[in-house]
C-alpha cells in the first residue's frame, strides 16, 4: 500500500503541481508585456498633451478675432442698407 | 530508511522544488507587472492632470465661435435677404444649402437661387455691397440677369469676331490695286509742271 502511494505522489501528483504552476507563471509573464505597452502608451499620451497649454493663446486668439469680427460687422451694419422685405 | 521511504522523501522533494522555482517566477512576473502599473499611474495622473483645463477652454472656445458664426449669420441675413444668403453660402459652399443656417430654422427648406454659377466673388460683392447697383438691380428679388447657358454666347455677341458674322456682316475692305472693283482715275495735272500765273505788270 505504501508502495501505491508513493508512485502515485512521483507520478500523477508532481507531474499535476508542475503543470498548475507552470500554468500560473505563463499567465503572469504573458501580462507583462501588456502592461509595458499600457505603460508606454500612458507616457506618449502624456507627452501628446505637452500641447494643450497652447489653447490658452488659442483662446486668446480666437476672442480677439470675434472681437475684431463684431467691430467689423457693425460697421458694415452702418454702412450697408438691409434687405428689402420679400414681396 | 526503507525504499518506500525514499521515495517518498524524492517525491516531496520534487514537489517542493517546483513550488520554488515556480512561485519566485510568478513574484518576479508580479513585480514587474507591479513595476508597470506604476509607470501607467503616472502616465495617466498626467493625463489626468493636463487635460483638465481643456474642457472648459473649449467650452470658451466653442461660446465665441458661435457668437461669431451667429454675427456673421445675422448680419447676412439682415443685409441680403434670406433667400440670397441662403443661395450665397450655397454658391460658396456647394450644398450648404440643405443644413440650411443655424439660427434660421426655415432656411433649410428654402430653395437657393443659383447665384454662385452665375456671379463671380467679387460680382457677388459688389452686388450686396449696392442694391442699386446695375447688376443687382433685378436679381434681389426677380431672376438672374445673365443666362447661365448662354452667357458666353451673350458676351461675345457684343464685340465682332474673326470672320465678321456676329453681330452681322460688316462692310467689306476696300480694294486696291489693278483689279480692284473701283479704279480712281488719276487726276492729270499730279505731277504734270504746275501751271505758271501770268506775272503781274507793274
Amino acid at each position: 500500500m505504501l508502495w501505491l502511494g508513493a508512485i502515485v505522489l512521483l507520478v500523477v501528483i508532481v507531474p499535476v503541481v508542475v503543470y498548475l504552476l507552470n500554468g500560473v507563471l505563463q499567465a503572469a509573464r504573458s501580462i507583462v508585456p501588456a502592461v509595458e505597452g499600457i505603460a508606454a502608451v500612458a507616457a506618449a499620451g502624456s507627452k501628446d498633451l505637452d500641447a494643450a497649454p497652447l489653447l490658452l493663446t488659442t483662446q486668446d486668439q480666437v476672442t480677439q478675432t470675434v472681437a475684431g469680427l463684431a467691430n467689423y460687422g457693425g460697421s458694415l451694419d452702418v454702412i450697408l442698407d438691409d434687405a428689402e422685405p420679400a414681396r | 530508511m526503507s525504499a518506500v521511504g525514499a521515495v517518498f522523501l524524492v517525491a516531496v522533494l520534487l514537489i517542493v522544488l517546483a513550488l520554488v522555482y515556480f512561485l519566485v517566477s510568478t513574484i518576479v512576473a508580479l513585480r514587474r507587472i507591479t513595476a508597470g502599473l506604476d509607470e501607467v499611474i503616472a502616465g495617466v495622473g498626467e493625463i489626468v492632470e493636463k487635460s483638465a483645463p481643456v474642457n472648459d477652454v473649449v467650452t470658451a472656445i466653442n461660446e465665441q465661435l458661435d457668437a461669431g458664426v451667429d454675427l456673421l449669420e445675422g448680419l447676412l441675413v439682415q443685409k441680403a435677404g434670406l433667400s440670397d444668403a441662403v443661395g450665397l453660402v450655397d454658391g460658396m459652399y456647394p450644398g450648404a444649402a440643405a443644413a440650411g443656417l443655424r439660427n434660421f430654422p426655415g432656411s433649410s427648406t428654402l430653395h437657393p437661387p443659383r447665384i454662385g454659377e452665375v456671379y463671380t466673388r467679387g460680382t457677388l460683392t459688389l452686388a450686396r455691397l449696392g442694391r442699386e447697383a446695375p447688376i443687382a438691380a433685378l436679381s434681389p428679388q426677380g431672376a438672374v440677369l445673365r443666362n447661365v447657358e448662354g452667357g458666353s454666347r451673350a458676351a461675345r455677341a457684343l464685340y465682332p469676331d474673326v470672320r465678321h458674322t456676329t453681330p452681322e456682316k460688316l462692310p467689306s475692305s476696300p480694294v486696291i490695286g489693278a483689279g480692284a472693283p473701283v479704279q480712281y482715275e488719276q487726276r492729270e495735272d499730279i505731277g504734270a509742271p504746275r501751271k505758271r500765273l501770268p506775272s503781274k505788270r507793274s
